[in-house]
């Protein structure tokens, strides 16, 4: 034991100074036009039935990057997170017609299984929403479905997980009780944490603070900005400051439409859209 | 610019009060300059010791336009044109206040000129006349940030040198003016130092209008050439 804690004392600090230059050459935030894409979509459209609720979207994403996605309620924002894991797939009525390009392969019309789709995209919804199952087995059930692990490994993964999510050392003792035991917070970081348990490469994040207490928005911002090292993030909000707190660009849509996609603080600082203007700064409606 | 109104009616009023109190504290201290000028050009003692005594007024305003710059960004987070327009306002409050202090300046130096011999003052129409301009630049660029007006403002920076080319002027003359006479050297600096003050007005005038182009165009132009931001104001 105390072994193991040596060498983890010798090597823990190599990890962190690799992420340091890494993080110096990820910094950099580039113009929207010379993004580096993880997912490229191109005149989306997405029909409710009848309704028409997205129209011709086209966006790149960047790779290991924050981007959120603002607008008014019923802008098409949660819509447009929800077509990049196929969500809509479990509604007959729902279609989208267009591209959503991951690695070349348009998910629209992929005949990929969506379960392994939503294994490479995953997300996290507005409620926590955690298995009432114990804390563990939050973790595991979803790796299980992927992965065959040793006991071993199964509980390495659990603890990187927790860890990641900046949970581990609230919850370690304690990782039979039932995820549901946990405060908001906790829960929501539970979620994040299952989600970056199978390891995904996009991470999709559905208002994840609106529940939550300021406290606990700290914890999930300070762990989205630590997210981007590995992973894409996507987030939607209904909190402006809170995208551009957490951030590299950000899209402003209404009903239905992209109006404006730029670096978030272009957004924030200089808009170029009368639209986008009087939305962030409250003068919409 | 926002020309639909903020859902927010107190956020509204709030950005139109400190508004109108930055165009209050210009028009004091467009009042301070021309007082100061005609304390210099009549060495008049009542009108120097208003001058001192209003400078408290307009150092009041500054501190209290900071407080309702903050008081908006910490209950309002600003944003876009908002963000900017707070931001602006902080920055040309300084410059307001700095006006104030030249002003100040000028009407203790007139009353020192004219305390050493009356007359010297008015033998300097280069002083009034670079004095007229700056109160004109500033009168125009409180003009632009009332009406947002980024053209306006632009003129204002254009303007600036003008005042420069008649400070030079005045000490050109002032110095011909000393070695004639050595006798005048005391008063012939305190003359130089109101020269000073005026063009430092003139300065203050450029940096606010340099404000509400970055209010206007989202663009700082501080410390770029003319032409340069002429080619940016062109964009659309």
């Amino acid at each position: 034991m105390s072994l193991t804690n040596a060498s983890n004392a010798t090597t823990a600090p190599r990890p962190m100074i690799q992420t340091a230059v890494r993080d110096a050459s990820a910094d950099e935030t580039l113009p929207v036009a010379d993004l580096k894409p993880k997912l490229r979509v191109s005149k989306l459209n997405f029909y409710y039935g009848g309704f028409h609720a997205l129209k011709n979207v086209t966006l790149d994403i960047a790779e290991r990057k924050v981007t959120a996605f603002i607008g008014p309620s019923g802008c098409g924002k949660s819509t447009l997170l929800r077509t990049f894991n196929r969500m809509y797939s479990l509604y007959p009525e729902q279609r989208a017609e267009g591209e959503i390009l991951m690695d070349g392969e348009n998910l629209i019309t992929t005949k990929q299984d969506v379960s392994l789709i939503r294994a490479r995209i995953g997300m996290v919804f507005q409620k926590p929403t955690p298995f009432p199952m114990s804390i563990y087995d939050n973790i595991a059930f979803g790796v299980r479905l992927f992965e065959r692990l040793s006991r071993r490994e199964m509980d390495e993964r659990v603890e990187s997980a927790l860890g990641r999510a900046a949970l581990w050392n609230e919850v370690k003792d304690k990782l039979s009780q039932s995820g549901q035991s946990l405060s908001g917070g906790q829960q929501q970081r539970l979620c994040i944490a299952r989600g970056i348990a199978i390891k995904p490469e996009v991470l999709l994040l559905d208002e994840p603070c609106s529940a939550l207490d300021p406290i606990s928005t700290a914890k999930v911002e300070e762990l989205i900005h630590e997210l981007k090292s590995d992973y894409t993030v996507v987030i939607v909000t209904h909190n402006m400051q809170q995208a551009a707190r957490v951030s590299d660009y950000t899209a402003y849509m209404y009903l239905g439409e992209l109006i404006e996609y730029d670096i978030t603080d272009t957004i924030f600082i200089t808009p170029k859209k009368s639209q986008t203007e009087d939305y962030i700064t409250g003068r919409f409606g | 610019m926002g020309v639909t109104e903020h859902i927010s009616k107190q956020f509204e009023a709030d950005l139109d009060t400190t508004r109108t109190r930055v165009l209050q504290m210009g028009g004091l201290v467009e009042a301070q300059i021309l007082a100061a000028i005609q304390a210099f050009a009549t060495g008049d003692a009542a009108l120097v010791a208003q001058v001192i005594e209003n400078d408290a007024r307009v150092n009041g305003y500054e501190v209290a336009i900071d407080g309702a710059c903050n008081h908006i960004v910490v209950k309002r987070q600003p944003a876009a044109s908002d963000l900017r327009l707070i931001m602006a306002i902080s920055k040309i409050v300084t410059d307001l206040e700095r006006i104030g202090d030249e002003a100040e300046k000028i009407a203790r130096m007139s009353k020192r000129i004219h305390e050493q011999g009356a007359h010297h003052a008015q033998r300097f129409p280069a002083i009034r006349h670079a004095a007229q301009i700056a109160v004109k630049n500033l009168r125009q660029a409180l003009d632009a940030f009332a009406r947002l007006d980024a053209a306006s403002a632009a003129e204002v920076l254009k303007e600036d040198s003008a005042i420069d080319d008649e400070f030079r002027s005045v000490l050109r003359q002032l110095i011909t003016y000393m070695m004639e006479d050595p006798r005048t050297i005391s008063a012939s600096l305190d003359t130089v130092w109101v020269a000073k003050a005026i063009e430092r007005i003139g300065d203050h005038a450029k940096n606010i209008a340099e404000q509400v182009i970055y209010i206007v165009k989202g663009t700082d132009v501080r410390h770029t050439s003319f032409a340069d931001i002429e080619r940016e104001l062109s964009k659309e």
